[in-house]
């Protein structure tokens, strides 16, 4: 997901206006053919996004504003938005998955941060502690999600005894509507921060050297170091990387799905994507399904719209 | 290479003993956090199913029951799952390849009229989170526009949309623009047409880039979630991240734990062969403008 920039396409060089008629023709016949060629080169991947995505969005949107009953589909204009703002699921969800993307954030970017900073001051084991931090992320989901269920088990569970041995209050995890989401968070950042700091490292090693080394003889000491030079020069990669970041984790689903069932305790890990999923699968109601992706489209393009201009300067 | 901090300050006596006791705290923390959980993965499998489930749990398991893993194997149908896995995910990749690869050469060499508009449409969808289309896709799956066909419980519900990636598009078409338009016109002069230039002279020089779109497509598809659970409610035909949890209903904590080990393994041995293309993949496709 980097800038998107188009390049300006060339102009065919056209046949000089002395030439013949027929040469003329010869010439159009070619770029008829070159065209029709392209086309067919483009046509699988059109397709697709024709069927997939393009179409979907249209439909998205359509559908907001449609109800199905019993095989019949007719207007309601913002009936359907009304209907889910009324449900009081709905502002839960987002004060969730606002809950959620907040601690995200605090543990998903400073920490890969830190960590980043860290790695890119040692000067052995540099590589094994790269492929450590990276190897989650490769893990299939649901792996890494129900071994932290094993874990945050209340009875048997491995945190509640390392708790436990080190005389330490134990917790509900999972169980408790005020820790549930916390525990999803944890689960989710230890999953997911090896793609963050590896990128924060490739940007760190970008540094140039001299910058440190001007302001050490000016007398700045390791903080105003980091604060002055550090932050400075990658602060491009990290607002690219907290939109993304953003985007992302608003759309949280698979963690608290498989850790919780989705709901959690008194619904403190319902989010707003698997409010969705509720509607449109388990109630069969695509209208408030649509309506809520709606919103949740308009509340993110905020976001992705200040990705692509920040992306674009970046070029 | 100088970093925040120098290396004359390091090695000042002081400072190697300040960054040997950091270096050795980091290693020591980040494998108990990164390595620990695998560890528990790996051993958990191997106890009894009492033991599994006992309070406070044990580092060693006091017997070794190898045969929870084979138990997890029939029971979960790993065979199965990893077989779907694997179906899916070098399907996709093959027509993510043939597709996008095929597009993005259109768009970067042959521009066709109107390839800046279908390049900006396609550039758009980035912008769409993808939790917002899943309803409206699953309806599509459902009833493919036009030609009325069901794709659900078929491998094409998940191949297709996977080719739907603007991403690889965006990726490759950057790659082929930077190839000189002298070698195209040489190919040209030299009666090559496109197809031939693109076999001959744009892929061989795209190696690089086919690898980190290649690795993206495979792993995207292992790693994905809702979507498969959707399109495949065939338990028979279902993935392994969707498999295991739907099959791990009343399967006893050390099954479950073997189950999820077998289907860590293939990804973590495909990472530490490739690991090196993978993060240098991860850096260079994800952010560098």
């Amino acid at each position: 997901m980097a800038a998107i920039s188009v390049s300006a396409r060339r102009k065919p060089a056209g046949p000089p206006p002395d030439l013949a008629p027929a040469s003329r023709r010869a010439a159009l016949a070619q770029r008829v053919r070159r065209n029709l060629t392209a086309h067919g080169f483009l046509l699988g991947a059109l397709l697709c996004f024709a069927c997939f995505s393009w179409y979907p969005m249209v439909r998205e949107i359509v559908m907001s504003f449609q109800r199905t009953r019993r095989g019949r589909t007719t207007w309601v204009g913002l009936d359907n938005l009304r209907h889910i703002t009324e449900d009081p699921a709905f502002w839960q969800a987002w004060r969730n998955t606002l809950l959620f993307t907040l601690l995200a954030l605090v543990l998903g970017f400073a920490v890969p941060f830190l960590v980043a900073v860290l790695l890119n001051e040692l000067r052995h084991a540099k590589a094994y502690l790269r492929v450590l931090v990276y190897l989650p992320v490769m893990m299939p989901p649901v792996a890494s999600v129900l071994l932290f269920k094993y874990f945050y088990d209340p009875s048997y569970g491995l945190f509640n005894s390392v708790l436990h041995a080190l005389h330490l209050p134990t917790s509900a995890w999972l169980n408790s509507a005020s820790t549930a989401m916390v525990s999803v968070v944890i689960a989710a950042t230890w999953m997911n921060m090896g793609g963050a700091t590896l990128i924060y490292l490739a940007a760190l090693q970008g540094i140039p050297g001299e910058l440190y080394e001007a302001a050490e003889l000016d007398g700045a000491g390791l903080l105003r170091r980091i604060w002055h030079v550090t932050i400075p020069q990658t602060r491009l990669i990290l607002s690219l990387l907290l939109l993304l970041q953003i985007v992302a984790t608003m759309q949280v689903f698979v963690e608290p799905f498989l850790l919780t069932g989705g709901n959690g305790p008194q619904g403190s890990t319902t989010t707003v994507v698997y409010l969705i999923y509720q509607y449109a699968f388990n109630f069969n109601n695509y209208g408030s399904a649509s309506a809520l992706g709606l919103v949740m489209l308009v509340v993110l393009a905020g976001f992705s719209g200040l990705y692509a201009r920040l992306s674009r300067t970046a070029d | 290479m100088r970093t925040l901090i120098s290396d004359t300050q390091l090695n000042r006596r002081g400072g190697r003993i300040v960054y040997w006791t950091v270096l050795v705290l980091v290693v020591v923390v980040f494998t108990l956090v990164f390595l620990g959980p695998l560890y528990w993965l790996v051993t958990g499998g191997l106890k009894s199913t009492r033991e599994a489930v006992q309070s406070p749990p044990t580092l060693f398991p006091s017997e070794i029951h190898t045969d929870t893993y084979r138990e997890a194997w029939s029971q979960l149908r790993m065979g199965r799952l990893l077989f779907n896995t694997l179906y899916y995910a070098f399907g996709a990749l093959a027509l993510q390849l043939v597709f996008d690869v095929a597009a993005a050469y259109a768009l970067s060499k042959l521009r066709p009229v109107l390839g800046n508009l279908i390049l900006g449409m396609m550039l758009a969808t980035l912008m769409i989170p993808a939790a917002v289309l899943i309803v409206p896709q699953y309806l599509t799956v459902l009833d493919l526009p036009l030609v009325h066909l069901n794709l659900i419980n078929t491998p094409w519900a998940i191949w297709l949309p996977t080719v739907a990636n603007a991403f690889n598009i965006f990726l490759l078409k950057r790659f082929f623009d930077s190839i000189p338009e002298e070698l195209m016109a040489a190919a040209a002069m030299d009666g090559a047409g496109p197809l031939r230039a693109l076999w001959s002279i744009v892929l061989p020089m795209s190696r690089p880039i086919l690898g980190v779109v290649s690795i993206f497509a495979v792993v995207n598809v292992w790693k994905d979630f809702l979507w498969p659970m959707l399109v495949q409610p065939d338990p028979a035909k279902q993935p392994l991240n969707i498999g295991i949890n739907s099959l791990s209903l009343g399967v006893s904590q050390n099954v479950i734990i073997a189950a999820l080990a077998i289907a860590s393994a293939p990804t973590i041995v495909f990472f530490l062969i490739f690991q090196r293309n993978i993060m240098a993949g991860l850096t260079s496709g994800s952010l560098k403008g």
